[in-house]
């Protein structure tokens, strides 16, 4: 005995695997047994198992959702399975009242089945019920289609509204069932009972299915054309869902002029729903016209919007919405046809006049009486908006954000109704907190602010973070409250509780930026509280406050250094604030913070993953070394104000918005193809032009204008790191302005050139060679001289620990004059150089032999060939008054920029005082940049002897030298050339020197002295043999002294 | 437009869930719930968009309702249609709760059917929709040819609130002016902000299909008749003229008519409805005037006095007075002294509630209360939420006065002076608000 069984499933592939497959349908010519799915997962295996165990499967698939599975079941195996069915079943006990929504007993779906074939019309219905109900809770039951569908022939009208309910619903996964429901549905379209012709041909429309629309278009055409208006409405909407399936056919069937002629149809709900239906298929084919909005049309609509429901006022105000009036005369009729809808009931109609006239008003000129009426007639119905439901406040508080932009004149005078209470749900607060700041102006600033530091002691954090925001935003706007709203800030941040504190940070840093030099004296409160803050934002602003002053701040350096401890850990915001304010620093007080400049450098681009940093701490390495004035020019440039309306809308997107007024488009204050799928309703609306008035309109085009034209001033937003970049560290274009060559310097700004600059290119060097060569430094000459200026001090006490003695009063050449008075206005300059315990001094002699005194004395250094520079500004008391001489020891360093010069040891200086310019060159002897660490290992002066070519050694005479090779080694050692080893050969005694200078050049020597002869032979080997003819002035300026 | 619609109980069961556009899928519904019924943090906003998909929400009670669509729709639109759906639900089986749902569920698909057509919201007046979606169902083959078409025409008709033949033996009427004063107040007894907003809600029981007429102490239309009456006139009756900011009214006034005349003529649904919302905010009676006194004492004692004034004609009474004073979090102990009515510290609610069942005008009452606060190391301050205070008072906060409610029914038999009209002013607190 075989079984016929039929297995439907959707989906998937594997019955196996398949959850949701779990429909399984008996059937013996009448349905036998029905297995709900949701049985164990252990009888499904079982089912599994069993199926596997089938004596044949015919797989036939008519369609891609539905696979029809023939199993030919021997009957043990069928005995078996429907045993192992039963133990799973269970039977429902008799339902209460919600019955329908009882989780689904195992077998359920068999019952229904039974029960939906019943005879009797209650139990049908009942069982239909209870399909409908697990069809609601997420089950399928689409197992039951053709049982379903057996009942939709019936006279009950509930009864045959479920089941169309069920169709609606399952149709598509059965179109070839849902075939059988099409008889029925073209039979109802032609029922005496309007009812039902409407019901019929309303959910035609929603069965998506080809074959079904196909028989739709002869019942939808006659219910076009219904003699009943509610079987018209029903037909006009039934053309928009036809539309959604099949476009074309809709074309091509002609629906869409029998449409058009409805907006002329007598009744007012008809028309809106024509209005709506044409509205959505225009929306799909923007360049249709199929709207065809003209004067007659709009005439026909204006009239229908007296009468029909409030719904359909919607839609025929949003229709009208999209027409534009030929001329100023229409636009004011239209508006004030409209203007009656400001005083419904239904929020919805008030907010879509409202996008009416806002957009119709555009086009009339503005010394209208009639202008004034309509400006005046906006604003209480908005008002009116904010006591509904909280639902619709916050949409309208949205909207209300938008046309308090486009014209702030409607609603300036009700900052009132604004105001927030206390229990508002927190999405209307932050609402109104929002429109109360674009309100705030000096009239009512005083009140605005105590109710802002009011809502600063809410409890919501988000709210009162905005509240303090929103003081902030005050004081940027009105420039009248900032004194008032910075005190009220200060006394927030005593209150010491943490996101207030924070918060205020934040937005006192905006204030700083819109009131340069005014407010700085609070400074110090907020450095006392730099420990609370633990949020990226207010750290960032924190260290922007500090860097940006660092010069009024005398612990700068050591609160950056502070932050700098945890830098890694730091978010990317903070890390690159706090580059950039480091460099700042180092740009006002390059002495102290060369070492907290090189730090962060490396930091940002050595051990960061970050390319954003990292970029940006090469832009300032390479600038730092490269052109330390641009650099100044750049880091430190002016910033430009923030401007006062900090966030409004860009005004074209504005302007779109508008259009969309009461939308979820001007709920988001975005266009709709930022959250709309495909084309529909995304074309971009705008205003339109004043038409014959424009010159009445021109003052507000020209300020809209200028909004447009001026949009950089904007505070970054968080996390906004190339906005940040921009704004506050790059935003003049002017510093890409002249850089000074070496002929001409400039002199701007270059008393507080220098420090530190070597040493970053150095660092650059040792530490990542590929970036070096990209800076182009002679690369013979700068071999790394990182740690010499800082560590030489060190070095003394070391070698005073070897207790090779440091011979007091090293050599000092004597002064030369570098600068006649008669060259320099009267200014007179002699000087020499000496190094003293580490430190290169210029040791200077400033005479004033002119009539005048002289003040704002200044020096700088030309590029040259060991990069020395000032380290520091250079001390003169001034003013220097006539015939006052005043000798002058200034400090260098060898960080500054690198040049080679002719000859090497050429230093040109560029000296200032309030007279004028004056440039001189000198020449320094080369010990002065004998490092006092030049001693070398006796094994590496060997080796380094040996490998250096023969070609390198340079050999000289030293004449007329009295000393014996003791003393001459001593003199020697003053100035840092140290003797390594000594010998004695046939009465010669050899001494073997080395030297470095302060770059990293070691120079090696061999001095022959041989007593009784004032001759010496220097002989002198170095890797860079331009340095020797240098080295041995040294030699025979130290000897001969 | 809306494309689909669900309802969930507070677990964010799914109770109801109609689908009306093919974008919307199966998955929005739990995409509802699990970003907003189930989210972690309160969700701050009645409109999410979840994967381009926008929902909005309205809860009554602990049940959701939700609207689902991917389109740009009229957001207000949505929102009024769920406070509609709303209006309608309770209107056929009362409370919207998890059980009448479920009770009902065949019943709201029938109307979810009827009132929302490819997402397009139609016809939504109960009154209309009564006539043929019935609980009892199965009136369709009973209805009459006539019938039918009389359905179909209020359905759609320019008149769809109110359906034809109605007949009563007595035509009585009964306008309540239903007004809610809120007002917020700085401790010091500044007015920050006031203002009125008031109902007017008609139960009428009239015969056939009446034109009515309303009017009111509307200081427009009063300024008006008094340049075009008597001028001497005029000094008079603006004194009694109230301004009114702005005013909505039901579909059934005639809104041009109104614009231009500012006339209120309609022809009233049956039963009850609300006529008209308005809001003033000009010289508004402000019943009750709060005066508080607050005192820290050291770091765990407060000292509060609260003393309360009526301010309005000794004859009438207030009813339903309650004083809401909050309290601290720490609060461990308070001891309260009032005059007149009961005084209790409910410390589930952080409030001292002060109730007291009737008071005349021109009266003064007073209650002392002194706080003991737990040692707190919270450096915050006690924000001083303000106190509120409810009431009822038998007048308009406003001033408004109906001056007339003229019925003309010309097909019937029955006059103006044959209504019986009833008119009765209630002015309710709404958020009344003093700082402190």
């Amino acid at each position: 005995m075989y079984c016929f069984t039929e297995v439907l499933y959707h989906g998937k592939n594997h019955l196996i695997s398949c959850n949701s497959a779990e429909k399984i349908m008996f059937s013996q010519h009448n349905p036998l047994f029905s297995v709900d799915g949701s049985l164990s997962s252990r009888s499904q295996e079982f089912l599994c198992i069993f199926l596997c165990a089938c004596t044949s499967i015919i797989c036939c698939s008519s369609d891609c959702h539905c696979v029809t599975f023939f199993l030919n079941l021997h009957q043990h195996s069928f005995y078996y399975f429907f045993y192992c069915l039963q133990e799973n079943r269970q039977f429902g006990s008799k339902m209460t009242d919600s019955k329908y929504f009882t989780t689904t007993k195992k077998g359920e779906i068999f019952e229904l089945k039974a029960e939906l074939n019943s005879d009797k019309k209650e139990k049908k219905k009942e069982a239909v019920k209870k399909v409908i109900a697990s069809m609601t809770v997420g089950k399928d039951v689409s197992a039951l289609f053709p049982d379903v569908v057996n009942c939709m022939q019936t006279d009950n009208l509930e009864l045959k509204k479920l089941v169309y309910l069920y169709l609606m619903n399952y149709a598509k996964s059965q179109p070839d069932m849902a075939i059988m429901a099409v008889n029925t549905f073209v039979k109802d379209c032609e029922d005496p009972n309007p009812l039902i012709r409407a019901l019929a041909v309303r959910t035609m429309g929603c069965i998506r299915v080809d074959k079904i629309t196909e028989y739709l278009c002869e019942p939808l055409r006659k219910c076009l054309k219904d003699e009943d208006p509610y079987v018209r409405k029903t037909a006009a909407v039934c053309v928009a869902k036809l539309h959604d399936i099949n476009a074309q056919l809709v074309e091509d069937q002609g629906f869409l002029d029998t449409l058009k002629d409805l907006i002329s149809d007598s009744n007012p709900m008809v028309v809106a729903n024509a209005v709506a239906a044409l509205s959505e298929i225009a929306e799909s084919h923007p360049n249709s016209n199929l709207m065809d909005l003209n004067p007659q049309t709009m005439n026909k609509l204006l009239t229908a919007l007296n009468e029909c429901t409030e719904w359909g006022q919607i839609f025929i105000l949003d229709c009208l919405a999209n027409y534009t009036p030929r001329d100023d005369r229409e636009s004011q009729s239209i508006c004030e046809r409209v203007t009656p809808r400001l005083s419904h009931a239904n929020s919805a109609v008030v907010l879509s006049a409202v996008k009416v006239l806002m957009k119709f008003m555009e086009m009339l000129p503005k010394d209208l009486d009639y202008y004034g009426t309509l400006l005046k007639k906006l604003a209480p119905p908005l008002v009116t908006l904010l006591s509904a439901e909280p639902e619709l406040q916050y949409v309208a508080l949205r909207n209300i954000n938008l046309i308090v932009q486009r014209r702030p004149e409607i609603l300036k005078h009700e900052m009132k109704v604004f105001y927030v209470k206390y229990n508002d749900p927190i999405y209307v607060k932050l609402e109104k907190l929002d429109i109360m700041i674009r309100l705030a102006s000096q009239a009512n600033i005083a009140q605005v602010l105590a109710e802002l530091k009011e809502y600063a002691t809410e409890v919501d954090v988000d709210f009162v973070r905005k509240a303090v925001r929103a003081i902030g935003r005050c004081a940027i706007k009105v420039e009248q409250s900032a004194e008032r709203c910075v005190s009220t800030l200060l006394d927030l941040i005593q209150t010491k509780v943490n996101y207030v504190v924070q918060e205020a940070i934040v937005v006192i840093k905006d204030i700083f930026r819109k009131y340069p030099n005014k407010y700085e004296s609070v400074i110090a409160t907020l450095c006392e509280n730099l420990d609370s803050l633990d949020e990226p934002e207010a750290r960032a602003a924190m260290i922007w406050i500090v860097g940006e002053y660092a010069e009024r701040i005398d612990n700068a350096d050591e609160l950056l250094e502070s932050f700098l401890e945890g830098f890694h850990d730091e978010s990317t915001q903070v890390q690159l604030q706090l580059l950039t304010a480091i460099v700042k620093l180092f740009l006002k007080k390059p002495t102290e913070t060369q070492e907290l400049v090189q730090q962060v450098l490396s930091l940002a681009t050595q051990d960061s993953d970050n390319p954003d940093l990292r970029d940006r701490g090469y832009i300032y390495w390479r600038l730092l070394s490269t052109d330390p004035v641009a650099a100044k020019e750049v880091v430190l440039a002016e910033k430009p104000l923030i401007s006062e309306e900090t966030d409004l809308i860009e005004p074209t997107l504005l302007e779109e918005l508008i259009c969309h007024i009461g939308t979820l488009a001007s709920v988001y204050h975005k266009p709709p193809s930022a959250f709309v799928e495909g084309n529909h309703g995304v074309q971009h609306k705008g205003l339109p032009g004043s038409a014959g008035s424009a010159e009445s309109e021109s003052p507000d085009a020209v300020s809209a204008g200028a909004a447009t034209e001026a949009p950089a001033a904007v505070i970054p937003s968080q996390g906004d790191l190339l906005g940040d970049l921009l704004n506050l560290d790059l935003t003049p274009p002017a510093t890409t302005g002249p850089l000074p060559h070496s002929g001409g310097m400039q002199m701007g700004a270059m008393d507080l050139l220098g420090g530190g600059l070597d040493s970053l290119l150095g660092g650059d060097l040792g530490g990542s060679p590929a970036m070096g060569a990209g800076f182009g430094a002679p690369p013979a000459a700068m071999p790394p001289a990182f740690s010499a200026p800082v560590s030489g001090s060190l070095y003394d006490l070391f070698d005073l620990d070897n207790g090779v003695g440091m011979p007091l009063g090293s050599f000092c050449p004597p002064k030369t004059v570098w600068l006649p008075a008669m060259k320099a206005k009267g200014l007179e300059i002699s000087g020499t150089f000496v190094r003293h315990a580490g430190v290169i001094q210029m040791e200077m002699t400033i005479t004033n032999k002119a009539m005048s005194v002289m003040t704002g004395f200044a020096i700088q250094f030309n590029r040259n060939s060991f990069g020395l520079a000032p380290a520091g500004p250079i001390q003169v008391p001034s003013p220097l008054s006539p015939n006052q001489n005043i000798e002058v020891s200034l400090p260098l360093n060898t960080v500054g920029p690198v040049m080679k010069m002719e000859p090497l040891n050429n230093l040109q200086v560029a000296f200032k005082n309030n007279i004028d310019v004056f440039y001189f060159s000198c020449q320094y002897p080369i010990s002065v940049l004998f490092a006092e660490d030049g001693k070398m290992e006796r094994q590496v002066f060997l080796a380094t002897w040996k490998d250096i070519p023969n070609e390198n050694e340079s050999q000289f005479q030293i004449k007329d030298c009295h000393l014996n090779s003791d003393a001459a080694s001593n003199k020697l050692q003053s100035i840092n050339i140290f003797t390594i080893a000594e010998r004695t050969v046939d009465g010669q005694d050899m001494l073997y020197q080395s030297m470095k200078l302060t770059n990293g050049i070691w120079a090696l020597a061999e001095l022959k002295v041989q007593a009784g002869n004032p001759n010496y032979t220097v002989s002198l080997k170095c890797r860079a043999p331009e340095v020797s003819q240098c080295v041995f002035q040294s030699y025979e300026a130290v000897l001969k002294n | 437009m809306i494309g689909g619609l669900f309802i969930y109980n507070h677990k964010g069961e799914v109770l109801i869930s109609r689908v009306y556009r093919d974008d919307i899928g199966r998955n929005a519904v739990d995409a509802f719930r699990v970003n907003v019924i189930h989210a972690r943090q309160q969700v701050r906003s009645p409109v999410t968009n979840i994967a381009r998909t926008s929902f909005f929400h309205v809860k009554r009670s602990n049940i959701w309702l939700a609207a689902v669509t991917k389109q740009n729709v009229n957001a207000a639109m949505v929102f009024e249609f769920l406070y509609k759906m709303c209006d309608v639900m309770t209107a056929y089986f009362g409370k919207i709760s998890e059980e009448n749902i479920k009770n009902n569920f065949v019943l709201i698909y029938e109307l979810l059917d009827e009132i929302l057509d490819f997402g397009y919201p139609q016809n939504s007046e109960t009154g209309a929709l009564k006539t043929f979606i019935t609980q009892q169902g199965i009136k369709g083959q009973l209805q009459t040819k006539e019938e039918q078409s009389q359905i179909t025409s209020q359905v759609t008709g320019q008149i769809g609130w109110r359906r034809e033949g109605i007949k009563y033996r007595r035509n009585e009427l009964f306008l309540d002016v239903l007004e809610s004063v809120n007002l917020l107040m700085s401790p010091q007894g500044q007015v920050l902000s006031a203002h009125v907003s008031g109902r007017v809600v008609m139960k009428s029981y009239l015969s056939g299909m009446p034109e009515c007429k309303f009017g009111m102490n509307d200081k427009i239309v009063i300024d008006k008749q008094g340049k075009g009456g008597a001028s001497d006139d005029a000094g008079k009756s603006g004194k009694q003229s109230i301004a009114i900011d702005d005013c909505t009214f039901h579909q059934c006034v005639r809104l041009s008519k109104f614009d231009s005349e500012r006339s209120i003529s309609f022809i009233p649904p049956d039963g009850e409805y609300e006529l008209m919302r308005y809001r003033t905010t000009k010289d508004i009676i402000l019943p009750f005037r709060v005066i508080p006194l607050v005192r820290e004492v050291g770091r765990t004692k407060l000292e509060v006095k609260v003393v309360i004034k009526s301010n309005f004609k000794p004859s009438l009474l207030a009813q339903k007075i309650e004083v809401r004073i909050p309290t601290p979090l720490n609060t461990s102990g308070v001891q309260v002294i009032c005059m007149k009515g009961k005084a209790k510290y409910k410390a589930s609610e952080n409030a001292i509630v002060w109730k007291i069942k009737r008071m005349a005008g021109m009266k003064e009452s007073q209650i002392s209360a002194e706080i003991e606060l737990l040692p707190t190391n919270d450096k915050k301050k006690w924000a001083r939420p303000p106190i509120s205070m409810n009431f009822e008072v038998p007048f308009a906060p406003s001033g408004l006065k109906v001056r007339y409610l003229k019925v003309f029914e010309s097909k019937l038999n029955y006059s103006d002076h044959d209504v019986i009209k009833w008119v009765r002013y209630i002015g309710r607190s709404g958020i009344y608000e003093t700082r402190c």
